[in-house]
């Protein structure tokens, strides 16, 4: 009977979970080539999203998007512009973080986002409503609606798949493949964290003391929405980077955010009354 | 140094990387702060153009400190070799080494030479340098020798006076550089250094794009002889190549003076009339060259075939001749004044990258016809009627034939990489519609020309008629469309040599004969086919050591390191167990080790050189350097150098300031190209008070043509822009983002200001020098567009490989759009 009534509608069983993958991307070792950018717009035929210099280092990339899903982060730091002032130049390849409890799977409501098998979230396209909700719900800024006469559907929401097709052939990312120097690396998480701790270890023995690692299970970061499957060791504090010190989740900030609009209902009400109360 | 390795050779870096995570340090000397700097562990920041400062500086230091390898030194090197007491030094004559003639702005090398017993003196030693051929020693072996170092004249005290001068306050001065950083550069080469240890250096155009480009390179070679870090593990120079198999192109070759495997090309103003003349000419007693009859007599036989006999010089007659210099920049000033007709231009784009565009652009106009062969519509196919000059199309004579050309996954063929790595690749797919590969253009052509020359009875058509030409496939691959594709893997044979009498391949150069019994295309690739379906260049066996000698095939006979003789030490024991490459076997009598050793199998290292024999017989079994005349790396170059035979600090030919070491303030040998349309500015012009230079970024290439056509990389770069500091920025007024101007003689171009504290000015004395970095990729065509920074730069020569000056010139900017 169930059998007959999932053949009607087509239904098939979901894939059998397999171990959870992700990406490690180590901060110290990108050159920032951006090869990661291009394979991955390659592998996706994501389109090129104009061509204007955006005067911010050598970014011209600007932020993930509907049609960006990796993105080169460029941070100039000089520590004083003197002649022989000590200068870095940090470069970091962001991406979605396939976070463990995803805002943006949360915030849709028609079963569009999903977790695959191996643990990543996945944007249905042929589900998408292009509602939205899942855009402000993202504490990372990640998820993206496509712009209008673009090569996608207007509205859907985009964002890395993990590359979702190459997984299923047993194929590493395109991003992590084209990256020539194992800045980003792919693999099972639990691998991933392992080798994450040793490389932390090692940074810190050679005095990279403002070394750390993001989306950890033990990091702050991952109060709220849990511990990332894409991570990162970066150099230097999260904000920096342009990531937030403790993503925070809609869900969790709901009942404070609910208070606020009663608390600034009731006073709006509080003021209408007393100015007009008197009448 | 001189590289931007991260950026421009970003695949390579990875190995860099690796090298810094098992606990190199990487230093980079750079004028800009780039993504190399980023990722090195020291950045030493450096005046545009005063490269051999610097290193003349580390050289001065490792003497001064005694911080060379002795042993080294004294055995491999030529410091105990005496020189000509006729020699002066630069440091003795105000900029200007003995023998130069003001007549004709060239030097006479005679006085350069080792001492020792008089020799049969050429006529012009010095023209037969230019690219390759090494090793031409005018002198007789055997120069009389002080193993002691003590002598006067002797390359090693020569060698101490002339860089005396380059101390670190020098440098500083000189340089911009902070002396302290210097110091630390120089002690951190030394303790990574000698017996155990071994320091690299790598470079790229940063070098070789500047009037002294070689000299760069001398300084640098110098530094590793002495510190003992040539021809061992983790040691050497590294040459990053600028493009994609430029370094094939350069051993097959494609340049005017060589002809294949940097046989020196003839030349009827050398009076090349004859073969015999030719072979005289570039005889060289000593060293491997010796064999240069062999080479040339099996080139001319793969050329010609059958028709090539001793009777007839094995066809000599039929090279053509070149009559002077015939380099691309020199082509490029004869074109614009009319004296060039045609013009075919395979993968290259002179309308936006080649120096003094504008320039470029006007003799494009003089011609009467241009083939065109690449990917897309360059900018050299639309000259005529997209160039900034406006001009009317209608008044071009030139007629335009634009040839659509295949990319690497469309066609077979090998590329040769930076290490002189062959690696083969297999076409994986037809090119679309009428395009071709570059191979099939001119197999073509030349099978064409010969049809249109059938017949013809004339002298001058004889070379053509009996060029060998036949590269078909017998069986046309039944998987492609296009079918009559010439085989690539033919050709390779036919540069891999092989015996006339049955056709089989050669197994590699020291079978080739100068009786004309083998023929051989390019006889450094000898080896690359050595059997029936053995195509080396297609191996990919990574192997199980570091070494990895069945990946690909490395030229000469699959040596992965030059002169790895080196590697060992006088009596053929490794210098260090941790740097051990190649040593004696003595129980077996034959060098072994990791690769193929550069050097006589079976010659032990006790073997005495005999004064009387010829090629390596001259050289004992501690000569490493096979290719030198005397068998030893050279810290004083007594040949095979137009501009001296030490490298001493010039100004670039534009400099914002004068030279503090001599009144001599520019190369006297560099070819400055007077004319009207690539004036230079004086040194310390006002009115163009900055340094400039130029490079590439990652997201882009050359001059575009394979990047700004492709949405996914032209979005990355998209505009033309000029990096300044905020210093520099802050006296013209300038924001970030604000449209700029930047001004030569040449001319003026628009782009944008990106002000970065990645730029900084630097102090000379006090003086502060700033300097605008500008990129190179744009142009009129394509997905992005923008000003063409060759505009600005100035057609010159540096005078051994005719390169163009475009890393340290001198530029004005101000705000605002042209």
């Amino acid at each position: 009977m169930i059998g007959a009534y999932k053949r009607l509608m087509n239904l098939e069983e979901p894939p059998t979970p397999r171990a959870a993958k992700g990406f490690f991307t180590d901060t110290s070792l990108c050159i920032g080539c951006k090869a990661c950018e291009v394979a991955c717009k390659q592998w996706n035929q994501l389109p090129a999203d104009g061509f204007t210099m955006t005067g911010n280092s050598y970014d011209n990339t600007g932020a993930l998007g509907a049609t960006t899903w990796r993105h080169v982060e460029f941070i100039e730091q000089a520590k004083q512009n003197g002649l022989d002032g000590q200068q870095r130049w940090l470069m970091m390849s962001d991406v979605c973080k396939h976070c463990a409890n995803a805002a943006c799977l949360e915030a849709c409501p028609t079963g569009s986002l999903v977790r695959t098998e191996f643990g990543s979230v996945y944007v249905q396209q042929d589900i998408c409503n292009g509602c939205g909700f899942c855009v402000p719900a993202c504490p990372f800024g990640v998820i993206d609606r496509a712009p209008k006469d673009g090569s996608f559907e207007a509205g859907t929401a985009h964002k890395c798949t993990l590359c979702y097709d190459r997984l299923k052939d047993d194929m590493t990312p395109a991003c992590a493949k084209a990256c020539p120097t194992a800045s980003i690396q792919f693999g099972d998480v639990e691998e991933l964290r392992r080798r994450a701790r040793t490389r932390l270890g090692e940074l810190q023995a050679r005095g990279e003391i403002s070394a750390r690692l993001y989306g950890m299970p033990e990091g702050k970061e991952a109060a709220e929405v849990g511990p990332l499957q894409a991570f990162f060791l970066l150099l230097d504090e999260p904000q920096v980077y342009n990531l937030p010190e403790v993503p925070r989740l809609p869900r969790k900030t709901m009942a404070e955010r609910y208070g606020w609009s009663a608390a600034v209902g009731v006073g709006f009400a509080l003021l209408g009354a007393l100015t007009f109360g008197r009448r | 140094m001189g590289s931007n390795m991260a950026e421009a050779h970003p695949v390579g870096f990875r190995w860099p990387m690796k090298a810094k995570e098992k606990g190199a340090t990487i230093i980079h000397v750079d004028p800009r702060f780039t993504r190399t700097s980023a990722c090195a562990n020291l950045y030493v920041p450096i005046r545009p153009g005063s490269d051999i400062a610097f290193l003349g500086g580390l050289i001065n230091y490792v003497l001064t400190h005694d911080r060379w390898f002795k042993e080294y030194v004294t055995a491999y090197t030529n410091a105990s070799s005496i020189i000509d007491e006729g020699y002066v030094d630069a440091e003795d004559n105000n900029g200007m080494f003995s023998g130069f003639d003001q007549s004709n702005h060239r030097y006479d090398n005679s006085s350069w030479t080792y001492a020792g017993p008089p020799t049969e003196q050429k006529e012009d030693a010095a023209s037969h340098s230019g690219h390759g051929q090494e090793g031409t020693s005018p002198a007789k072996h055997a120069p009389y020798r002080d193993e002691t170092l003590q002598h006067p004249r002797c390359v090693f005290q020569i060698l101490k006076r002339h860089f005396a001068r380059y101390t670190p306050e020098m440098v500083e001065a000189v340089c911009g550089t902070p002396r302290a950083l210097m110091i630390e550069v120089a002690e951190t080469l030394a303790e990574n250094s000698g017996r155990e240890k071994t320091s690299a250096i790598c470079y790229a155009v940063g070098w070789t794009q500047q009037s002294f480009g070689p000299q760069i390179i001398r300084a640098a070679s110098i530094l590793q002889l002495l510190l003992g870090n040539m021809g061992r593990p983790g040691g050497g120079i590294m040459a990053l190549r600028g493009h994609a198999s430029i370094q094939g192109s350069t051993d097959v070759p494609t340049l005017f003076d060589l002809l294949p495997g940097y046989l020196p090309q003839p030349a009827s103003f050398k009076g090349d009339d004859s073969l015999d003349i030719y072979m005289k000419e570039s005889e060289v007693l000593g060293g491997y060259w010796s064999n240069l009859p062999k080479f040339m007599v099996s080139l001319l036989k793969a050329w010609y075939g059958d028709a090539a006999t001793r009777a007839n010089d094995y066809g000599y007659d039929w090279v053509p001749k070149i009559t002077g210099d015939h380099s691309h920049i020199t082509t490029a000033a004869e074109m614009a004044d009319g004296r060039v007709r045609g013009f075919i231009v395979f993968g290259q784009n002179p309308a936006a990258g080649s120096p003094n565009a504008r320039l470029q652009r006007k003799a494009l106009r003089e011609l009467d016809w241009l083939v065109t062969i690449d990917l897309y519509e360059t900018e050299t196919a639309a000259f005529w009627y997209a160039s900034p000059e406006g001009v009317d199309p209608r008044s071009i004579k030139t007629e335009v034939f634009m040839m659509p050309t295949a990319a690497p996954a469309e066609k077979d063929g090998t590329f040769t990489n930076t290490q002189r790595l062959l690696q083969w690749h297999d076409k994986a797919v037809d090119p679309v519609g009428d395009t071709r590969s570059d191979l099939w253009f001119v197999y073509h052509l030349g099978r064409r020309l010969k049809e249109l020359y059938r017949g013809s009875t004339a002298e001058r058509d004889r070379g053509l008629l009996n060029l060998t030409w036949d590269y078909l496939p017998e069986h046309p691959d039944e998987r492609w469309r296009i079918k009559d594709e010439p085989s690539a893997d033919k050709v390779l044979k036919e540069i891999n040599g092989y015996s006339v009498r049955d056709g089989k391949p050669l197994s590699g150069f020291s079978a080739l004969k100068d009786d004309g019994s083998t023929a051989c295309g390019v006889w450094i690739y000898s080896g690359v086919y050595p059997a029936e379906g053995q195509n080396l260049a297609r191996r990919r066996q990574p192997g199980d050591g570091w070494v990895s000698p069945e990946w690909g095939f490395a030229w000469p006979g699959n040596r992965r390191m030059l002169y790895n003789r080196a590697s060992a030490d006088p009596e053929g024991r490794p210098w260090s167990e941790r740097k051990k490459y190649i040593w004696w076997d003595a129980d077996k009598g034959r060098w072994t080790g990791y690769d193929v050793p550069d050097f006589p199998e079976e010659k032990a290292p006790d073997t005495r050189a005999e004064v009387d024999g010829s090629g390596t017989d001259l050289h004992s079994g501690s000569d490493p350097f096979t290719l030198k005349a005397d068998g030893r790396g050279w810290l004083f170059a007594p040949s095979g150098l137009k501009d001296g035979p030490l490298p001493t600090h010039y100004e670039p030919l534009e400099s914002p300031v004068t030279n503090s070491l001599y009144d001599q303030q520019n190369s006297p040998v560099a070819n400055r190209m007077p004319r009207r349309d690539n004036r230079l500015s004086p040194p310390g012009d006002p009115s163009y008070p900055f340094a400039v230079t130029t490079y590439r970024v990652t997201e882009q290439y050359l001059s575009g043509v394979m990047s700004r056509w492709n949405g996914w990389l032209a979005e990355l770069m998209p505009e033309m822009f000029a990096e300044i500091s905020p210093e520099l920025a802050a006296i013209r007024g300038l924001r970030n983002k604000d449209w700029m101007v930047v001004s030569t003689p040449r001319g003026e171009i628009e782009c944008r200001a990106l002000v970065t504290q990645r730029m900084r000015p630097l102090r000379l004395g006090e003086e502060l020098v700033h300097t605008v970095g500008l990129p190179i990729h744009w142009g009129y065509k394509g997905l992005v567009k923008g000003a063409i920074t060759n505009d600005l730069v100035a057609l010159s020569e540096e005078p051994n490989v005719y390169i163009q000056e475009d890393k340290a010139f001198t530029c004005n900017i101000r705000k605002g759009r042209l």
